[in-house]
């Protein structure tokens, strides 16, 4: 198991082959750097996604920054700014259904919007195909960074997957019983 | 290991010129046979442990858990595409604006610049060739006769895979001999499963690979201060168990043990000197990668292991009134008859069922399907063959069981736990040596040494896609036998280089006429010469190169060495 194959498999989830720093859009203009607001916004849809249960969720990981960080260092400016684009859209949405910035809804109202979204972007995933030059939803860009973020996290390797620094011998069949995943 | 920037001597027995995979080799073997040995590195140096800065580090230890930013790819677009090349190692790997060379067609040159070369990051594939690569080419009619045969490597095989370490399983398969292995890695039941599909219906072989991995130390690898693989699976980062293979963890420290073991880092090759006196080559024309200051070393011998394309350099540029056009190269064929391996396709399937089983926890390696193509004679619309590396495992966070979550705990949950098997398979295929695949010093591009730079011209042929096609199809048929779904294949017609198996440019061959090499390596023209690394292939074969090239460094070390005591020269 390796960085790639974790790649692939965000790309089966999202629908949209992962994107890095790989696509090429045409550059557009500096939108500088995340603010500590966004970055709340971040983490309260990382949250959403992968809440706290028994163990750790999104904001223990600390997605939020890390998805500004990763994101302003490896994602082409056009991309950079669909991310950053979106998220002043989930605002004016949640204003249009709730009466409230997303931050502000109750958790029954941010997971409806965002199962909402998720399938909005799916869709254009989908419309998209394998080689588009058109840019993907924002909320493609957000899910895949959420995740990628929180399985690479110390507290999502640790606590939610399963981690080992030095296994030792290799065992090719062993009986599987729910437990969670192998990390790397 | 003694390593030294102000040079007590300038004169050895043995000079060796690279200290990647084969030219750790050379100096082991030369050092044990008790001849006074420098080793010119033109990197800097890296000791084992010591100069592995994120061997330890965990993923969420590096600012972007391992990847690069986006403006160091930008400036380096050809060295971050090699396999492996991340955060975690990008040390162990050149910078593109350091290295410049000229790409006549696309060819992505990949370079590791230090002492230990590529062996910290190379792939650690492992299998001998079989007794019939040898014979093919020339059979089939696709190049020269090799002047040795897979009886001459055999003892030269086992010598290396016992000091190196060499996982695998005994098969008795003709195509892929079987070796002195350690333990080979065991297959998960999917793989047991394609094991037992690919005999019954197709009479093929799906097999462990053979790995440079120590699974069980014995007395020889602990001697060397090497335990046993761990399975971090984090190698190119280099391994604090000395868990795999490189110059670095073995053959170096085994060498300088000796006492007999110079190593000069910052020492970048200018030329192999010849003395039209002797008719031999004298020393080495070094260039202080730092200082820029001209150095010329003397020895008896002199190894060149500067890798495939860099050994061609420098035979090129060692030119003399007696070989105006590169040492040795009468015949005008140095640099010509350059191959590769063929690493265009790939293909990807999933499989329903096997849930009940997992596997603990990392693995190093993957499986290997040898050759069943052109065996004995002719049976495909093209020549040469191909391995097939192949593996399954269980998706990550994945939406196959998730009951229409897509948000949430229950979502989290889901794809917490390890989701639908998967399976791969990708080729690696022999390559024709031809005379218009070449390289050649450019007539006025230089390096920041005063170098010529290398024009590298390598591409594919009508061969190479009959062949992608081939495995395309027979890949797909072997998996759909299998039972497997949503198999996706793919050609990525990504330019030659990057396989990091180039081969040739200096080829063995039984006619000077025809070769620059002869049967133990030596230059026909200037005997005190020898060439060890991919430099020498005359063919390139399917298997994964590299224990190739240290069994032929140690056969032909060895040979030098027994001419130094029998006459005091070689001759």
């Amino acid at each position: 198991m390796d960085r790639r194959e974790l790649l692939r498999s965000i790309a089966a989830l999202t629908g949209c082959a992962f994107i890095g720093a790989e696509r090429a859009f045409a550059a557009a203009a500096d939108s500088g750097a995340y603010t500590p607001a966004q970055i709340a916004l971040l983490d309260e849809i990382a949250e959403t996604i992968l809440p706290r249960t028994d163990t750790p969720g999104a904001k223990d990981a600390q997605v939020g920054a890390y998805i500004a960080r990763y994101s302003t260092a490896c994602y082409t400016p056009a991309n950079l700014n669909v991310l950053r684009a979106g998220l002043g859209d989930i605002d004016t949405r949640s204003r249009k259904e709730y009466g409230v910035d997303f931050v502000r809804c109750s958790g029954e109202q941010k997971r409806k919007l965002l199962i909402d979204i998720d399938a909005e972007a799916k869709r254009r995933a989908q419309m998209l195909g394998e080689n588009s030059e058109q840019p993907p939803h924002w909320f493609t860009l957000c899910k895949q960074l959420t995740l990628l973020s929180f399985f690479t996290s110390e507290a999502g390797t640790t606590r939610v997957s399963r981690y080992s620094p030095v296994p030792g011998p290799y065992k090719g069949v062993v009986a599987y019983k729910g437990e969670t995943f192998w990390a790397w | 290991m003694r390593t030294i920037g102000r040079m007590t001597t300038t004169h050895y027995d043995a000079i060796v010129i690279g200290s990647g995979i084969s030219g750790g080799w050379a100096a082991k073997e030369l050092c044990e046979r008790g001849l006074k040995t420098l080793v010119l590195e033109r990197g800097r140096d890296v000791q084992h442990i010591k100069d592995y800065p994120t061997m330890s580090l965990r993923r969420w230890d590096f600012d972007l858990r391992g990847e690069n930013p986006r403006a160091w790819n930008e400036v380096n677009p050809l060295i971050s595409r090699a396999a492996g090349y991340d955060a975690t190692t990008k040390h162990f790997f050149v910078k593109d604006e350091d290295h410049p060379y000229v790409q006549e067609k696309p060819f992505l040159w990949v370079r590791g610049y230090q002492v230990g070369g590529k062996s910290l990051i190379w792939g650690r594939a492992c299998a001998r060739w079989a007794p019939m690569d040898f014979t093919m080419p020339q059979r089939l009619g696709y190049g020269i006769a090799w002047p040795i045969g897979y009886d001459d490597v055999a003892p030269w095989y086992g010598h290396v895979e016992n000091f190196i370490g060499v996982c695998g399983s005994q098969e008795g398969i003709e195509t892929m001999p079987d070796g002195d292995y350690l333990p080979a890695y065991e297959l998960n039941m999917v793989e047991q499963h394609l094991r037992r599909v690919l005999k019954d219906k197709f009479g093929r072989h799906y097999v462990s690979g053979r790995w440079a991995h120590v699974t069980e130390a014995r007395d020889i690898h602990l001697k060397q201060g090497r335990g046993t693989c761990r399975n971090r699976n984090l190698c190119m980062r280099g391994c604090p168990f000395g868990g795999y293979f490189s110059s670095n963890a073995s053959t170096l420290p085994w060498a300088a043990k000796t006492g007999n073991l110079t190593v000069r880092p910052h020492s970048v090759v200018h030329s192999v000197l010849y003395d039209e006196t002797t008719k031999q080559a004298s020393g080495v024309k070094v260039i202080d990668a730092n200082t820029h200051e001209e150095l010329v070393f003397n020895a008896k011998v002199i190894f060149v292991n500067a890798s495939a394309l860099n050994s061609t350099l420098i035979l090129l540029n060692s030119k003399s009134q007696r070989f105006p056009n590169g040492l040795g190269n009468d015949n005008g064929l140095l640099g010509k008859y350059v191959g590769f391996h063929n690493y265009r396709a790939g293909m990807g399937a999933e499989i329903e069922g096997f849930k009940d089983a997992y596997y603990e926890v990392y693995k190093p390696a993957e499986s290997i399907i040898p050759n069943f193509r052109n065996v004995h004679k002719q049976d495909a619309d093209f020549v040469g063959g191909y391995v097939i590396f192949t593996g399954a495992s269980r998706r990550l966070i994945d939406d196959n069981d998730t009951h229409g979550e897509t948000i949430g705990a229950k979502y989290k949950e889901a794809i917490s736990k390890p989701g639908k098997w998967t399976a791969y398979m990708y080729m690696q295929g022999e390559t024709v040596p031809k005379a218009s695949n070449h390289v050649r010093l450019s007539p006025d591009k230089k390096d920041r040494w005063g170098i010529p730079q290398l024009v590298v011209s390598v591409g594919y042929d009508d061969n190479d896609d009959r062949m992608v096609n081939d495995f395309l199809n027979e890949g797909r048929k072997m998996f759909e036998a299998a039972g497997f779904k949503n198999i996706k294949t793919n050609d990525s017609h990504q330019p030659p280089g990057l396989d990091i198996h180039e081969m040739g440019g200096v080829r063995m061959g039984a006619d000077a006429k025809t070769s620059l090499l002869n049967a133990h390596n030596q230059m026909h023209l200037c005997k005190n010469v020898f060439v060890t690394d991919g430099a020498c292939m005359t063919s390139t074969g399917s298997q994964s190169p590299s224990i190739l090239y240290m069994a032929l460094t140690a056969r032909a070390a060895n040979y030098a060495a027994d001419q130094l005591k029998q006459h005091g020269e070689i001759v």
